[in-house]
């Protein structure tokens, strides 16, 4: 934990905003130029993973728990598949998102954006979900080792 | 309406039910959906069944893009056949699913487990209903990913080295096929199957074209288990949950032999491009290698769940037997057998679990004398075992049955009589958990147990009544699979 190092905190504070921003524009621009859903999950991620290695992994779960990034997992998948079927609904095939708007492309343009959302949910949720699979380890086994040097001075 | 769009069905239907286990987070609920899913998806398929013999090949493009530019579904006779067998197992198993995992696991990993058991049904049935060959990879990726996950989920520590050593050899397969798929890519310019079969026999003897059907073929024979590349099998089998193991050697192997059919037949243009490789002669000296190497070590197993492993390793020898001929009685052998014996795999593997159930071990020493504590799942064992024999009344026997037929043909009379050997090999390791079971004092641990409970029984006597049915009649089995076979070797699709 980096939690002592004044430029450190300064920093990752002032980057904070930028990145999540980022990762905001690289969502909403994917459908018309490089970027999407995937990328921007990442970059988003990316943000709380900083926040986490700066601050603690308990700040970070403060911001978003454990529990929550377990059901953004599947709620991803579910939000994906789910505008499939809704096209299904529709009365067309499977992920024909062109009954969605008043013409074909509006349609299909919503779609898009409704999908990517889904994907970002998903692929920020499990970045977290392996930060704090791995940064639980690491927390246990400093707790162990704090243990020991205990044991050892007493 | 819902008859239109039964091919996206077939994959849409497990893929929601996943995420919806995942988020609920009951065991209860989550083994509802699944079963709810997995006989949904069971009776789309023979929905799918019924519209392909009524209409032939049905072409649905994902999304309203048109093949071969979108992804397209294309479902044939071949393909059905492969979806019932696959949804089918999984429609017997996952009622037989509840018991075993309540046991084990807490209420939050059940639905875990049923989430990954719904993620590798999507996969697999998707691996199957898919004309595009990236999307084979995809599919083929997820279920792998989730039965890594079903195997480490196993009772004991070795699972984890088993799920690992699965996860490198399957991650090193998906890789081959990936460049087998791009390489083929590389050459014609499409991924769709259909365009594919079109496009390749035009530049068949090129060498990309030729190193794209090497790297397909190893890919897919590690997938499908297929001697000397079964290692990962016999441990990823015997120390995965039981309802995994069924499940895996029921499904996951079968849907590598639907690839490789599809592949050496459909793509690359019906069986005299087949004959023309050094495949057959490959693949017949493989076959009978894994018949007789895997059933021989079979012999000397103590852990009777890895001896059946390692008859899968034997069994999935006769289906690649049946495709070495490429002839139509040969390849009906390996659909009718692929059939079969997920049938009476997945029952032994559900019986078994069982026994696991009851006895919370599978040497067979502990299970000496156990066919008097638990007369039912005992007689169901050697029921299947007869099968898997090849005993006439069973559908083992209608196996067998083509595959001589299939060594007749083509005059190969030394083949029918090593393929009789082998039989009597299976014989002797099934005879040794047969004397075993009945023959001996029951051991210690065997003394205190009861008959397994009702819901675990039923769905494995579905598919030991199966297993009897298709001994007797075989219209839905060699009768579909003489079609499929014959729409091979002409390559129509």
């Amino acid at each position: 934990m980096m939690r002592d190092t004044i430029i450190l905190r300064v920093v990752t504070k002032l980057l904070l905003p930028v990145i999540l921003i980022f990762a905001l524009y690289v969502q909403f621009h994917g459908d018309y130029g490089p970027g999407g859903g995937f990328q921007a999950g990442v970059a988003a991620a990316a943000a709380i993973i900083l926040y986490g290695m700066v601050f603690g992994i308990p700040a970070a779960q403060h911001v978003i728990s454990k529990s929550v990034v377990q059901i953004m997992i599947p709620l991803g998948v579910l939000i994906f598949a789910g505008t499939g079927v809704a096209g299904l609904l529709l009365g067309e095939n499977y992920l024909n998102y062109s009954p969605f708007g008043s013409h074909s492309e509006a349609g299909q343009h919503l779609g898009i954006l409704i999908v990517e959302a889904g994907v970002f949910i998903t692929v920020a949720s499990t970045m977290l979900a392996i930060f704090y699979g791995f940064g639980g380890l690491a927390d246990e086994a400093d707790a162990a080792a704090a243990e020991k040097s205990e044991e050892s001075e007493e | 309406m819902i008859a239109a769009h039964l091919p996206a069905l077939q994959v849409v239907i497990p893929l929601i039910a996943a995420p919806l286990c995942a988020i609920l987070r009951r065991g209860t609920a989550a083994w509802v959906i699944a079963v709810a899913a997995n006989w949904l998806a069971f009776a789309v398929s023979i929905g799918l069944l019924f519209r392909v013999l009524d209409e032939g090949v049905i072409s649905y493009a994902m999304g309203g893009w048109a093949p071969p530019i979108g992804i397209e579904y294309r479902v044939d006779l071949i393909n059905v056949f492969v979806l019932l067998v696959v949804s089918g197992v999984g429609a017997a198993i996952i009622p037989f699913a509840r018991k075993g995992t309540e046991a084990r696991f807490d209420s939050t990993n059940q639905a875990w487990f049923y989430t990954m058991y719904l993620l590798a049904l999507t996969g697999l049935l998707g691996v199957t209903i898919t004309g595009d060959a990236f999307n084979i990879f995809v599919f083929l990726e997820i279920s792998s990913l989730a039965s890594y996950v079903m195997i480490a989920m196993g009772r004991d520590k070795r699972a984890l080295t088993a799920a690992y050593q699965y996860l490198i050899m399957g991650t090193v397969g998906a890789t081959f096929i990936v460049i087998g798929i791009g390489l083929l890519w590389a050459m014609t310019g499409t991924l769709n199957l259909y365009d594919l079969a079109q496009r390749i026999p035009d530049i068949e003897n090129t060498r990309p074209v030729l190193a794209a059907l090497a790297f397909l073929t190893v890919g897919i024979s590690l997938k499908l288990a297929l001697f000397p590349l079964h290692l990962w099998l016999p441990n990823a089998y015997a120390y995965a949950p039981a309802v995994t193991s069924a499940f895996l050697a029921g499904t996951a192997t079968k849907v590598g032999i639907y690839l490789l059919l599809r592949f050496f037949f459909t793509v690359f243009g019906g069986g005299g491009f087949f004959l023309s490789t050094p495949l057959p002669e490959m693949f017949l000296v493989l076959s009978i290698v894994a018949i007789f190497a895997a059933s021989t070590v079979a012999l000397f197993q103590n852990n009777v769940k890895r001896m059946f492993a390692y008859s899968s390793v034997a069994q999935i020898g006769f289906i690649t037997l049946g495709i070495s001929y490429a002839t139509e009685t040969g390849l009906t052998a390996a659909l009718v057998h692929l059939m079969n014996h997920a049938i009476m795999k997945a029952g032994i593997f559900m019986l078994l679990g069982c026994v696991i159930y009851r006895l919370a071990s599978m040497r067979i020493d502990d299970m000496a004398g156990i066919g008097r504590k638990m007369p039912f799942t005992m007689a169901g064992i050697v029921i299947l075992g007869l099968s898997l024999i090849g005993a006439p009344g069973t559908s083992g026997f209608i196996s067998k049955f083509w595959l001589v037929l299939a060594a007749m043909e083509n005059g190969q009379w030394w083949l029918v009589a090593l393929i009789v050997i082998a039989s009597l090999i299976t014989m002797l390791y099934v005879g040794r958990l047969v004397e075993a079971a009945y023959f001996r004092e029951p051991s210690e641990k065997a003394k205190n147990v009861r008959e397994a409970p009702l819901a675990m029984l039923i769905p494995a006597y579905v598919l030991v009544a199966a297993t009897i049915y298709l001994g007797l009649d075989t219209t839905w089995s060699a009768g579909l699979a003489q079609d499929a076979a014959a729409s091979l070797l002409s390559a129509a699709y």
